[in-house]
């Protein structure tokens, strides 16, 4: 059997057990209702005008979110990977910083900036500068002193052995961090359309549906479109690194 | 001197960012952003000024700090059984992660807030609720990294097992846990920070208790100072969590000959 025949039966034994399971009644389909009803309703909200507009207003927060991260997350790993120094006055600050749930911030977030799309678009930058700023840092720490005392006995500069060795050799590593961050971003927008309560996107639309008499199969057709896009972010990024980066074997190793 | 010059390097800009803080909040006095004393002094009288025979620790520490603790070790060990359990089978399988992996993927990208409201009305509100999002949240890196953990024993030490004849459950404790413990526990650190997230998560949906519901609470009653309070404590339990773990892992690693390769990079999502 190819691996995609596999793969399908995979999906179809799961839909057929959980269909299974609220149709005999162990599960009361008033909380959970079958996979039928929730794939149809899935399919039906796709071609909703409204339900089109909420996801594209969680991908744009999603995509600025994104921008701003890797421009300031890229730079400062940049800076901090190569003046060791500096990395270690502030690694106080970032190891106190980063592991502080950004969920947490959701509250401070809604009265600082508002209910707008700036909170959920500022809670996901904090949240993903983190990965690509410790891989970036990473990378440029672990890089082999051979590769840079070769470069430097061939007469290049500073500037040349960082453009012609360090930026090639970070770049997988910081393209992975890009790829969690990805994943990281989708799932803070989201979270926080549903707890803060925004005026637009998918995370609104899960609320809605709940708070609307627990309407559970728009509650689960919303999470799995939810769940699709973040599938289909990461699978585009890791299809886009395997192509980008074929000459290195960090795209391949690295872990989540 | 050496350890003392180091700490000063370490620390020195930490402390010069507090005291700006504090400067910069002493000068313009905005209520949203208190200063790091008043933040402390709220902390104190928050959770260290019960009586003495509970060790000065108040109510709110036994009521809200501990239940939460509770329910992240919770909900992270059953995550960490189940992660284990599950990824060392189907990274032994050849042909079990092409029926689950796709599905599996799927599901590690479903944001797991939005399915709070599926696990209210499955279990109600309480404990349950909370351990099902924390585990349906932090399973997925420890599966995902055991199964590639599982899968990177080397064929030396395959073939050397096999010909010592050596036996089923001995070579899976023995041989293909240790070897696919560096990769485990970088997904054990990742999960864990996950689970402290969806902890706070959990409680700030559908809870009477614990850390969220009461940073949530404090928001709502415009209590600036003491949300300010419990953000720093889920900073501090971020922190204190992670590092605790890094020195089990130090400890449990010690022997691997490349330790550089299993620096994983955690989020604070």
């Amino acid at each position: 059997m190819r691996p995609i025949y596999r793969n399908l039966a995979g999906l179809i034994a799961f839909l057929g057990v959980w269909e299974a399971a609220v149709r005999l009644g162990l599960i009361n389909d008033q909380y959970v209702p079958p996979a039928s009803v929730v794939l149809t309703r899935t399919v039906e909200l796709l071609g909703q005008e409204d339900f089109l507009r909420d996801v594209i207003a969680s991908m744009l927060a999603w995509a600025i979110a994104m921008l701003a991260a890797i421009g300031i997350a890229v730079p400062a790993g940049l800076l901090l990977g190569s003046l060791p120094g500096l990395r270690t006055a502030t690694t106080a600050i970032v190891e106190f910083l980063r592991p502080i749930p950004s969920v947490a911030l959701i509250p401070l977030a809604i009265l600082v900036i508002g209910g707008g799309p700036e909170s959920k678009i500022a809670l996901a930058i904090y949240a993903s500068v983190w990965p690509i700023l410790y891989n970036t840092i990473y990378a440029f720490t672990e890089i082999d002193p051979l590769l840079i005392d070769t470069a430097r006995s061939c007469g290049a500069k500073r500037g040349r052995v960082l453009a012609s060795v360090a930026l090639p050799h970070a770049a997988p590593f910081v393209f992975t961090g890009i790829r969690m961050s990805a994943a990281v971003a989708l799932i803070l927008v989201v979270s926080t359309e549903f707890i803060a309560g925004a005026s637009t996107g998918i995370g609104r639309f899960i609320l809605d549906a709940t708070s609307g008499g627990g309407r559970m199969d728009l509650v689960l057709a919303g999470t799995i479109v939810a769940g699709l896009l973040g599938y289909l972010v990461n699978d585009g990024l890791e299809r886009l690194g395997g192509r980008l980066f074929r000459w290195h074997a960090a795209t391949t190793t690295e872990a989540v | 001197m050496r350890p003392v010059t180091g700490f000063l390097q370490r620390w020195s800009l930490f402390f010069g960012a507090v005291v700006l803080w504090e400067l910069a909040a002493r000068l313009a006095e905005d209520p949203f952003f208190p200063p790091p004393t008043t933040i402390l002094q709220t902390a104190g009288q928050l959770w260290f000024s019960g009586p003495a025979g509970h060790l000065l620790l108040t109510g709110s520490v036994f009521n809200d700090i501990l239940p939460s603790l509770g329910r992240v070790f919770g909900g992270w060990l059953i995550a960490v059984l189940v992660g284990v359990g599950l990824g060392t089978f189907l990274g032994r399988s050849k042909t079990g992660m092409d029926y689950v992996g796709p599905l599996f993927a799927f599901m590690r990208a479903v944001p797991p807030p939005t399915l709070v409201p599926v696990f209210l009305v499955l279990f109600s509100i309480g404990t349950p609720m909370k351990l099902a999002t924390i585990v349906f949240g932090s399973v997925w890196p420890i599966l995902l990294n055991t199964v590639d953990g599982v899968r990177s024993v080397s064929t030396t030490q395959r073939e050397t097992a096999e010909s010592f004849r050596t036996p089923k459950a001995y070579w899976v404790t023995m041989v293909v846990l240790p070897a696919a413990l560096p990769k485990i526990f970088a997904g054990l650190r990742l999960s864990l920070s996950l689970a402290l997230i969806l902890m706070v998560v959990s409680e700030m949906v559908g809870a009477t208790d614990g850390i969220g519901y009461q940073l949530i609470f404090a928001q709502q009653r415009f209590d600036f100072p003491a949300m300010w309070a419990w953000i720093v404590l889920l900073g501090v339990l971020g922190y204190g969590l992670n590092a605790l773990l890094l020195a089990v892992e130090r400890r449990m690693l010690d022997w691997q000959p490349t330790r550089g390769a299993a620096r994983a990079q955690t989020t604070g999502a």
